[in-house]
């Protein structure tokens, strides 16, 4: 038989016995849109976790100065350090993979101001610091890109340096008094917490490096640049461009040693690595057994179809129909009953997916790999679990299938 | 060998269905021969191996022994794949419960065996269906299903189905079993307009009325060819038809249509 007409009298085997059919879907149906559905919850969920970890920083990298040694004996991390405010611009301007780039000029000092006194850490950073820490301005506003430009003395207090100076207040438009020199308040950063270490991260105040740089600190390096990739896969490819720059920006040759590192988080990264592929394991293997399931259930009634049609066998195989002419016709069947089914699952898991996530709010993501996947499996699960009905069809005795009542 | 082709010719035909220790001989050393253009009635009592040799000369089964010639070639020897070949080219089967597929209709249950034909030689099917279709009377009946159809007319379709490859021969089991006698007539009127035409038919019954349709008549009795005798006093159905008379069936008689002869003659 031509292909065109195997498939003609498939479909209209399907198509009359409506009814079956359906039932035969049903199991596809349900398994393919089962997995759809899941699948984009758990995906949608993946993607928040991500977003979550991402928060604590996965996709930061620190670049730190190199170290220098004198007579054999090194002189430790940050000894030699050449660091520099063009180092920043050229990281902004020529990477592709990193979202943001930040000096962080550290020092420390008195800050006199609203109900006492306090000693903390000055941070001088660019616009794009909060950013990379995934910190928010719980009041007041972060300084801008002109303010960096024009060293203005504007600053961010943390939420221990607001609550010790201002206890009760708002500190947003107060002044404060760091080495003598007068800054303006405007905002007040949200609690970060404690470091594992145990040091409190909201004890510290952050202003424009370039005021930092110039008012308090009074050096031209910068002890610490601070970057974020779009995405922690981005990592180990972001490291490799930042050292690529970062080289050319500091004249090195080939052979010449890099006098400043690079680290990420790596820890972090990778137990967010871990738990996307823990929560991806988990979903194939619910994905595997509903279709194994659904499967079961097409090669059920695949079977039980058979004998239905034991007399149509027969008849077929009386007028001519070859073993393997039935058997391709059962195969056929079963492959469009199952593709069907994997269309019909497919567009269930779809408004399934739609559904909760306007019920519930959650996300919920489809890819197209998954879409792509469930097709061809329900596919191949159709060839697969509708081969053994369809030999059992093929090997009848056209005898005794037309002599079937 | 005569004039005429020999379309079916068995010598020592032997079937014997071993179940468990007891042996069954369903045929014992069976000569029958049948002509192009005969109509053959085979009878016998349930158990004289009738449809057995109905089996096997429809190339469902094979004998354990002897040999058989279907329009020239040797058969019983055939595998499975072959047999249904030949079936599909060489034999028509009519049956008694019709045999149609459900919920397909008319047209598709005849151009069934075209699709299945691995020789190519049919291109058309549709059209060459529609033709037998024609030829059996249901030039407008085509669209029709199974369950939209009466006894005779689905045993029509299931003749035109019979004839749609052009067989070397047209079996039929019991075409008549499932009717009633009026109906019976009809279609026996059908078998034997077409037999005028020149297409050779072997019917199987046990009915002796319906036998006295064919030509000639053999009868089978425990596994043997205990007679074969032509039919001196044979029926015309169409003659019959014209007699019929039936006060209850008034209606039933306006709604038979005469059966149209088409051209073509002889398969």
């Amino acid at each position: 038989m031509k292909a065109s007409t195997l498939t003609r009298v498939a479909a209209q085997s399907i198509l009359k016995n409506k009814m079956r059919s359906l039932l035969t879907m049903l199991g596809i149906i349900i398994g393919v849109g089962a997995v759809i559905l899941l699948v984009a919850i758990g995906q949608g969920a993946q993607s928040r976790i991500q977003q979550q970890i991402e928060n604590l920083g996965t996709n930061m990298l620190v670049i730190s100065p190199g170290s220098s040694s004198q007579g054999g004996v090194s002189r430790g991390m940050g000894s030699f350090n050449r660091l520099k405010v063009d180092d920043v611009e050229k990281l902004q301007r020529e990477s592709f993979l990193l979202a943001a780039v930040s000096p962080v000029v550290a020092t420390s000092g008195q800050i006199v101001g609203g109900q006492g006194n306090w000693r903390s850490r000055i941070n001088g950073v660019s616009v794009e610091y909060l950013a990379i820490r995934d910190w928010d301005v719980e009041f007041g506003r972060n300084f801008d890109a002109s303010e960096v430009r024009s060293m203005k003395k504007v600053v961010l207090l943390g939420r221990t340096v607001a609550e010790n100076l201002f206890p009760g207040q708002d500190p947003v438009g107060q002044r404060v008094r760091i080495r003598n020199v007068p800054f303006q308040i405007i905002g007040m950063l949200a609690e970060k917490g404690q470091t594992p270490e145990g040091s409190d991260m909201d004890d510290v105040i952050l202003a424009p490096y370039s005021t930092v740089q110039t008012r308090l600190a009074g050096h031209q390096y910068i002890p610490q640049i601070l970057a974020s990739t779009f995405s922690p896969g981005d990592i180990p490819a972001a490291q490799d461009e930042i050292t690529a720059i970062m080289r050319e920006s500091h004249g090195l040759a080939s052979w010449e040693e890099a006098d400043f590192t690079v680290r990420n988080q790596s820890d972090l990264s990778e137990a967010a690595q871990g738990t996307t592929e823990v929560m991806t394991l988990l979903l194939a293997a619910i994905a595997s057994i509903s279709l194994l399931v659904g499967g079961i259930g097409i090669m059920n009634i695949m079977l039980v179809s058979v004998t239905e049609r034991t007399r149509e066998i027969g008849i077929r195989m009386s007028i001519g129909a070859r073993g393997s002419d039935v058997m391709t016709q059962f195969l056929v069947e079963s492959t469009v009953l199952s593709a069907a089914g994997g269309l019909l699952g497919l567009l269930l898991g779809l408004g399934g997916a739609r559904i909760i996530s306007s019920v519930t709010g959650w996300t919920t993501t489809i890819s197209p790999l998954t879409v792509v996947v469930a097709l061809a499996f329900s596919g191949a699960i159709g060839i697969f679990f509708g081969f053994y009905p369809a030999r059992q069809a093929a090997e009848l005795d056209p005898i005794e299938a037309l002599r079937y009542e | 060998m005569n004039d005429t082709a020999m379309v079916i010719r068995t010598r020592g035909l032997t079937k014997t269905y071993v179940t468990g220790a007891t042996e069954v001989r369903a045929l014992r050393d069976v000569d029958f021969d049948v002509q192009q253009g005969e109509m053959v009635s085979i009878m016998g009592a349930s158990g004289s191996g009738k449809s057995t040799l109905m089996n096997i000369l429809g190339c469902l089964d094979r004998p354990t022994s002897g040999t058989y010639e279907l329009d020239g070639i040797r058969v019983d020897g055939m595998d499975r794949n072959a047999r249904a070949d030949i079936r599909n080219q060489r034999i028509g089967f009519v049956f008694q419960g019709f045999n149609l597929l459900p919920r397909t209709s008319a047209l598709e249950q005849v151009e069934l065996p075209l699709l299945y034909d691995r020789t190519g030689r049919k291109e058309n099917s549709i059209d060459i269906a529609a033709r037998a279709l024609d030829r059996v009377g249901l030039g407008d009946r085509m669209d029709h299903e199974p369950s939209e159809l009466s006894g005779g007319q689905q045993q029509r379709v299931a003749l035109a189905r019979a004839l749609v490859t052009e067989p070397a021969i047209v079996l039929a089991d019991e075409p008549t079993g499932n009717l009633d006698t009026r109906t019976s007539i009809e279609v026996l009127a059908v078998f034997q307009e077409l037999n005028a035409q020149g297409i050779t038919i072997l019917v199987i019954t046990h009915e002796h009325e319906i036998a006295r349709y064919a030509k000639r008549i053999v009868r089978f009795r425990d596994g043997r060819l205990m007679q074969d005798e032509p039919v001196l006093d044979r029926r015309d159905a169409v003659h019959d038809l014209a007699e019929w008379h039936d006060p209850d069936e008034d209606e039933a008689a306006s709604a038979f249509a005469p059966i149209p002869v088409s051209e073509g003659g002889a398969a």
